[in-house]
């Protein structure tokens, strides 16, 4: 109950900050960092809870990214109706890739390999076939209203991502207090005592992944009503998938929090970047590439272990 | 008559290909056989060995050919001291740890190369770029032909340090029983760098032997890493004849795919074979147990 109350007082206290802060780089900061925890928290659903690690998860994004635009420019149907649609698909495909991988026992590795090898093959897919757009890319023609989940002022994206990463907050912190979470991280920490305590491995693992898909999704939702535009590069690229592990794993992976402690770190560090080098092709990945190397290697526990190391020398230090 | 006129060149040009696919997958198998890890940055490890092809042959003058007496010695140095002091120092043990530095290395890798280089396509020319050997009937790139010749050398250079000399020795029996091996007296960090560096060699020798046929740019890895990843699960992980037959086949299944799908539709294939390797034998055609 404590965590969940802090997570209602961060929550709230993110709420109501656009009431105090007028100016829209501050708000496209805030709307950076939440859609930012939001990626991480899916990865991080599967990744630090299930202990899963998948290097794919652009296959996700992109299929809610696709889902909503293309249903929107070739069907003419509703984007809120796509943002339901585009959860769900994301969601199949992650149960699939599930099922497939999952039955087969890939672990590991293999599990990185193959997910990985799945966002490649739909990148090219939707580089090849006519109703994406192919290379061309798609583009959602503008037409701000609530009704068209598109809008004029920022504040109503800010709103949509804040209840989009609430929602997935909330899945991350039920995780963390229900059966299905204490199997979900049983399976992570020793597989084999799990399932001959009777945990069935292939449904709790589908399970994990099919809520991280659905979040991933989501967050591909909000990307492509966001920015109104999508290509086969910005939905299923390694980009998605490196950041949607790098904010967990700098945040500290499967802890509730960690994912939003990443996001804001990075969205600074990236901030920084910009500011001493400027837009010059690939520092900032770079960067985050050297980052990712030195938290593995220093703070294999995220920033989120900083503060129980920190803990357990004060404790150390006190005289005895 | 017509359809194997088509499909002859196709198929011969594949295996010319596939040959350096193997090479490149060879040091991936080395590398996954001892130190039992999926090396994440294979592929921009390659890239940076061709820009210094690339270099060599724009500021000293010193052909593809010439590099190969530099490039395979410099790369294993760049291998060397990657394993011992990066990804050797935060493995801390844990196999997700490697998967997760080889890809941290792999980003920084490609994006300084992106930084220093741009994303300007670079080639290196020399006269016989062009040349073409008659065979069967095919007419073969001469690049691609010494190519192959070259990557069936390297394999069999390999084969014999592995089965005939001490550190080869040493190297597999890291491989089996690591506790052991320790235990007899080998240094195990050492093997693990020098097969890290090995591996990354023959990228060296890959780069040397592509560069005249091929191009470079800071994403040129890409398109190499899927491929070997495959070439790699398809012959079984850590096996050198797994990797040699496997490269040859994804070099023909690459240009056959391409003769029938299109360019972009045909790499589907490989991808297709990938995953279905994956999934239904993930040991491979000819590997072990994982």
């Amino acid at each position: 109950m404590k965590t969940l109350a802090i997570l209602a007082v961060v929550f709230a206290a993110l709420g109501v900050l656009p009431l105090f802060v007028v100016s829209d780089v501050w708000l496209n900061s805030l709307i950076a960092v939440l859609y930012a925890a939001l990626l991480g928290q899916a990865w991080n659903i599967l990744g630090g809870y299930g202990g899963q690690f998948s290097f794919g998860h652009a296959a996700f994004f992109g299929t809610g990214a696709y889902t909503v635009a293309v249903l929107q420019v070739q069907y003419g149907i509703n984007p809120w109706i796509g943002l339901v649609a585009g959860a769900a698909a994301a969601g199949l495909v992650a149960a699939f890739v599930g099922a497939l991988s999952f039955r087969y026992g890939l672990r590991g590795s293999y599990f990185a390999l193959v997910t990985l090898a799945f966002a490649e093959v739909l990148r090219i897919l939707s580089n090849s076939v006519p109703f994406t757009g192919a290379g061309v890319g798609i583009l959602i023609p503008l037409d701000p209203g609530a009704e068209n989940l598109q809008f004029a002022h920022k504040s109503g994206y800010f709103w949509m991502i804040w209840a989009m990463a609430l929602a997935a907050f909330l899945a991350a912190w039920w995780l963390g207090h229900s059966r299905f979470g204490a199997r979900l991280m049983a399976l992570r920490d020793n597989e084999d005592a799990a399932r001959a305590l009777g945990v069935s491995a292939l449904r709790i693992k589908l399970g994990g992944i099919v809520m991280s898909g659905v979040f991933s999704g989501l967050a591909g939702v909000f990307y492509a009503q966001h920015y109104l535009y999508l290509d086969p590069g910005l939905a299923y690229g390694p980009a998605i998938s490196v950041e949607s592990l790098l904010v967990p794993i700098v945040g500290g992976m499967g802890t509730l929090f960690g994912p939003l402690l990443g996001a804001a770190a990075l969205h600074v560090l990236s901030e920084v970047t910009r500011d001493i080098f400027g837009d010059a092709p690939g520092i900032s990945l770079a960067i985050y590439g050297a980052l990712l190397i030195f938290i593995v290697m220093f703070l294999p526990h995220g920033l989120a272990g900083l503060g129980r190391i920190s803990a357990r020398r004060l404790i150390r230090a006190r005289p005895a | 008559m017509s359809e194997f006129s088509i499909l002859l060149p196709s198929v011969l040009n594949g295996i010319t290909t596939g040959a350096l696919y193997a090479l490149v997958a060879l040091g991936l198998t080395l590398i996954y056989g001892v130190l039992h890890i999926i090396n994440f940055a294979h592929g921009s490890l390659l890239m940076l060995a061709l820009y210094g092809v690339y270099f060599l042959a724009a500021g000293f003058d010193i052909g593809p050919y010439q590099a190969l007496v530099f490039m395979p010695a410099a790369m294993f140095a760049v291998g060397y001291v990657l394993q011992r002091f990066v990804i050797g120092k935060a493995s801390h043990d844990r196999d997700e740890n490697i998967l997760l530095v080889t890809l941290g290395l792999s980003i920084v890798i490609e994006n300084l190369a992106l930084y220093f280089f741009r994303s300007d396509t670079r080639v290196v020319d020399t006269p016989w770029s062009f040349e073409t050997v008659e065979l069967l009937g095919a007419f073969l790139p001469l690049p691609k032909v010494i190519a192959f010749f070259g990557a069936l050398a390297t394999a069999a250079a390999l084969w014999v340090l592995m089965t005939r000399t001490d550190l080869g020795k040493a190297i597999r029996a890291v491989a089996k029983e690591r506790k052991g091996a320790r235990l007899v007296g080998i240094d195990v960090d050492h093997v693990f760098a020098m097969s890290f560096g090995i591996g990354i060699a023959c990228l060296g020798i890959a780069a040397c032997l592509l560069m005249p046929s091929y191009y470079v740019t800071p994403q040129v890895g890409h398109g190499f890493v899927l491929i070997a990843f495959t070439i790699v699960v398809l012959g079984g992980m850590g096996s050198f004849v797994g990797a040699l037959i496997g490269g040859l086949f994804i070099g023909v299944v690459e240009s056959l795919g391409g003769l029938f799908l299109g360019e972009s539709l045909g790499q589907i294939g490989i991808f297709a074979i990938f995953i279905l390797i994956l999934l239904f034998r993930p040991t491979g055609l000819l590997g072990h147990k994982v």
